[in-house]
């Protein structure tokens, strides 16, 4: 064996297990690859030296006890936390250790993590591309095998868009699925925390161990997620298709590569059809209402007096999304923005329910294209928005989603994106995993 | 000035904290009195990054109870919501409340007023009971400003009254009687020092028939004591008669209550007014309301004042009088009702153990009301009713209170009852007091 930092969590696991290398060996190994890459793509904000456990990178908007945390924000620049997240517990209960905490969008707020206070993280496919965000740090750090696994936040799209713009697997669990206690909220409706993997089989792992109900989260459901089901083809799997997914702005490359990963599904013996979901339009402009109206509240504890930094420490785009909120709650207009966004939010919700009815996942794109130059969007705040437009419906109809590489495009990677029915991340793992199965597109890995 | 051209217009909003064993949104102890500074604090009502609240039930039931106590119904589905606004003492940000949908509605509570006005029984409509949390708490040390979060996240109900108060003493009396169902409710001491009960009263004055509300109303904040708040409400409106008498232009201010001065003083004006921009709290699941659960509740409640009031007068046939006494306190009310089921064996009759009790101010804490019973057998059969002795006694009160006497020679005859009272106690209670009336009014007249 060469390089043990490739290896999946699953394999991971089996050679601890079977003594084919202690932990020790297994944390001294990340230690150096992070030594020695961590300057070139400032991914680490903070770093913790182990000598036991299972490795994992941690987006720094998940609280870890006496480990600084951030939300990539200089507000909580000398913030350490005096608790850890239920999800950090429960890793810790797993024996998995926190090595580090992942750069990413101030307060989880962007597409590309440029928004980051500690200067963007950069992609390892190519150092001239964003890695996609705003879990930049999280997806970037399993792609250039700087963790076994990553732990990252997903509110309109954060952990499935860095996934596919950095070629790795990526997961966002059901609204309910995982305790958000000690992940700083941005929009409490919405987020949800996720992992970040080498393959789809690891996805599964983690989710059983992060899942289940927690006297600190009243949203959580109580039922642990356990796998069920394990396909060894697509037959009898009826995948819909929704065409406003596949309508103007998607890019040919990225539709291209779509594409023929709907093939090769349907040569696994899945039946595709053509599904819509006419509220899809609607989707970022509710997004952007009722994220910021929760984004207003969730961050006025920050007032200046506790955490030693002013207000005005926060970031364009964070004080952008304060006042957007606070006027779309302000008294006059409460009714046409936040109820108004509210009721359609419902709408986007039915569309899902329908569709659902007829089909076992839907599958598209996660991304309407690949990685894109740093600093070509940070000037243009909606064009930045509209990268988002995939994965916000899913968001806001609280239903989980899972990005799998399925190709290049540029020689970047490109995400395919896989939906289910809230709660039934079983079938979308199991659908990924088979396609992952039959093609070798996690064995890519990026020349750094 | 003309003070029967004016009536006053007053609503009440009453705070009080219940007294559950932990706190509203998290699971550190309620019980922040006297305790060290930020002792009783977690990431939850310290309101740290990622912390989330979780709803205390053995709290919305004792707000339900409430509810209940105050006639009103209770929503079937109820939510909480944020009501944002920025104060060092408020840990998130935001108040988690309840606007649009509060546990329980449209409710009544009846009060009266003893005063001269003889406006008797009035009923006040209760607009709505919420649950919602407290603040930490804020004190000044020369020119800094320490937070204690003890007391953020204690769970505090909210109580608004519709604007149907006419006078200060019916607010008082609403106030009392309210303090009263909490403690009978033991769902809190509604300890008005301890800040365990909060008034805020909204007055403003319109002209007798006027049928619309005044377009103004002033809010009175941050009184700590039923007397206070009943000078501040008088002075309130006294005040805004003149005003209005002067052709003044009232406006929508909050002010406070200035103990030294004996008067209100403005706080806070209109201008300055929040928009707290409410909206449903997403980290809360909603809450429902089954009506067995409603029913659940409502049995397991005490007999209220009220009630416990109409019995007294119509089952123990008591004086209305001490039928208040005894009830203003449930400690005293279950130690007269014990020694009423032992009175009944030795044919001891209601008003008399009431008497005995009221009079005597027996200690309740080391008397048993078995022996209570006794003591009135054993007085009874040792009744004084000898004349020499008991003019004895007459003299003596006589002699002791001279202010009484010249009152009663001064034509304030009622006074006599006084004396009789002192003969009374100076006997223990033993004198005949009917003799001892005739005998002091026939050694006054000689």
């Amino acid at each position: 064996m060469s390089d043990i930092t490739q290896l999946t969590l699953k394999k991971t696991v089996d050679g601890i297990k079977n003594k084919d290398f202690s932990e020790k060996e297994l944390n001294e190994a990340f230690f150096k690859k992070i030594e020695s890459q961590n300057s070139k793509l400032n991914i680490f904000l903070s770093q913790k030296i182990n000598t036991t456990g299972i490795p994992v990178a941690i987006k720094d908007i998940i609280i870890t006890k006496d480990i600084p945390t951030t939300a990539g924000s200089k507000i909580l620049e000398n913030f350490i936390p005096p608790y850890n997240a239920t999800v950090i517990e429960k890793l810790i209960e797993n024996g998995v250790s926190v090595i580090g905490k992942t750069n990413c969008d101030e307060f989880a707020m962007g597409s590309s993590g440029e928004n980051s206070a500690y200067g963007p993280t950069l992609n390892p496919w190519d150092i001239t591309k964003v890695p996609g965000g705003s879990s930049s740090g999280s997806a970037a750090a399993v792609a250039a095998d700087l963790c076994v696994f990553s732990l990252g936040t997903d509110t309109g799209g954060s952990i499935r868009q860095p996934a596919s713009l950095s070629g790795v697997v990526g997961l966002k669990p059901s609204y309910g699925r995982v305790s958000r206690y000690g992940s700083i909220a941005m929009a409490s409706s919405l987020d949800q925390i996720g992992p970040f993997t080498k393959c789809v089989e690891d996805a599964r792992l983690v989710l059983e161990w992060i899942s289940g109900g927690d006297k600190y989260d009243s949203n959580c459901k109580n039922e642990k997620f356990l796998s069920s089901k394990k396909l060894t083809n697509l037959k009898n799997i009826k995948i819909g298709v929704p065409k406003e997914y596949f309508g103007k702005g998607l890019d040919e490359g990225v539709k291209k590569v779509i594409n023929s990963a709907l093939k090769k599904m349907e040569d696994l013996g899945a039946e595709i059809v053509e599904v819509s979901l006419p509220n899809t339009k609607y989707a970022v402009a509710v997004y952007y209402i009722i994220m910021s109206s929760e984004v207003s509240s969730n961050l006025a504890r920050f007032d200046g007096i506790r955490y030693g930094k002013d207000r005005d420490k926060f970031g364009a785009e964070v004080k952008r999304r304060i006042m957007l909120g606070t006027f779309s709650l302000a008294s006059g207009y409460y009714d046409a923005y936040f109820t108004k966004a509210a009721k359609v939010r419902n709408l986007i919700k039915q569309d899902f329910d329908r569709v659902f009815q007829k089909i076992n996942v839907i599958v598209g794109p996660v991304s309407p294209t690949v990685a894109w130059n740093l600093g070509d969007k940070v000037n243009d705040p909606l064009k930045m928005y509209l990268s988002d437009a995939y994965t916000i419906p899913a968001s806001l109809a609280g239903i989980p989603g899972l990005s799998v590489p399925c190709g290049f495009s540029e020689g970047l990677p490109v995400g395919l994106q896989i939906l289910g029915k809230q709660f039934d991340e079983d079938i979308v793992l199991a659908v990924g995993e088979v396609y992952e199965s039959y093609t070798s597109w996690k064995e890519e890995k990026p020349k750094i | 000035m003309n003070q029967d051209k004016y009536e006053p217009v007053i609503g009440l909003e009453v705070h009080v904290e219940l007294n559950t064993k932990t706190k509203m949104f998290c699971y550190c102890s309620a019980d922040y009195f006297a305790k060290q500074t930020n002792s009783q604090v977690c990431p939850v009502c310290l309101g740290l990054p990622g912390a989330l609240p979780m709803i205390n039930r053995e709290a919305i039931k004792k707000c339900i109870q409430i509810g209940l106590a105050l006639n009103c119904s209770i929503n079937e589905t109820s939510y909480f919501e944020r009501k944002n606004y920025f104060y060092p003492d408020l840990a998130k940000g935001f108040q988690t409340s309840q606007l649009v949908l509060p546990i329980c509605v449209k409710g009544w509570l009846d009060v009266e007023d003893d005063s001269l006005t003889g406006l008797g029984m009035t009923r006040i409509r209760i607009n709505r009971v919420h649950q919602e949390e407290d603040t930490g708490k804020l004190t000044h040390v020369g020119d800094e400003t320490l937070i204690d979060f003890n007391r953020s996240s204690v769970p505090l109900v909210e109580i608004v009254t519709e604007p149907d108060f006419k006078s200060s003493a019916q607010v008082r009396d609403y106030a009392k009687k309210l303090q009263q169902i909490f403690k009978y409710l033991g769902v809190s001491s509604a300890d008005m020092e301890k800040g365990q009960m909060r008034l805020e009263a909204n007055v403003s004055v319109r002209l007798v028939g006027q049928k619309e509300l005044p377009p103004y109303r002033v809010e009175l904040k941050n009184i700590n004591s039923f007397r206070f708040m009943v000078a501040a409400v008088e002075y309130e409106i006294k005040r805004q008669i003149e005003a209005l008498e002067k052709g003044e232009k009232l406006s929508q201010e909050t002010r406070g209550w200035n103990e030294a001065k004996n008067e209100t003083y403005l706080q806070r004006s209109k201008e300055e007014a929040h928009d707290y921009r409410y909206f449903p709290e997403p980290d809360l699941p909603e809450i429902s309301f089954s009506d067995n659960l409603v029913n659940q509740i409502k049995s397991e409640m005490p007999e209220l004042p009220a009630l416990k009031l109409e019995r007294y007068k119509n089952e123990f046939k008591l004086k209305l009088s001490d039928a208040k006494i005894l009830i203003d306190d449930l400690f005293l009310a279950n130690f007269f009702e014990e020694a009423l089921i032992y009175g009944r064996e030795k044919g001891v009759e209601a008003q008399q153990i009431a008497n005995y009790i009221i009079n005597q101010k027996i200690d309740l804490v080391d008397s048993n009301p078995s022996q209570i019973v006794d003591d009135i057998l054993a007085k009874k059969s040792s009744t004084l009713d000898d004349d020499l002795e008991l003019e004895k006694l007459a003299k003596e009160a006589i002699e002791k209170n001279p202010n009484m006497v010249e009152s009663y020679k001064s034509g304030k005859i009622s006074v006599i009852m006084a004396l009789v009272g002192i003969v009374m106690r100076i006997s223990s209670g033993r004198a005949n007091a009917q003799k001892v009336k005739e005998i002091l009014v026939k050694l006054l007249n000689n």
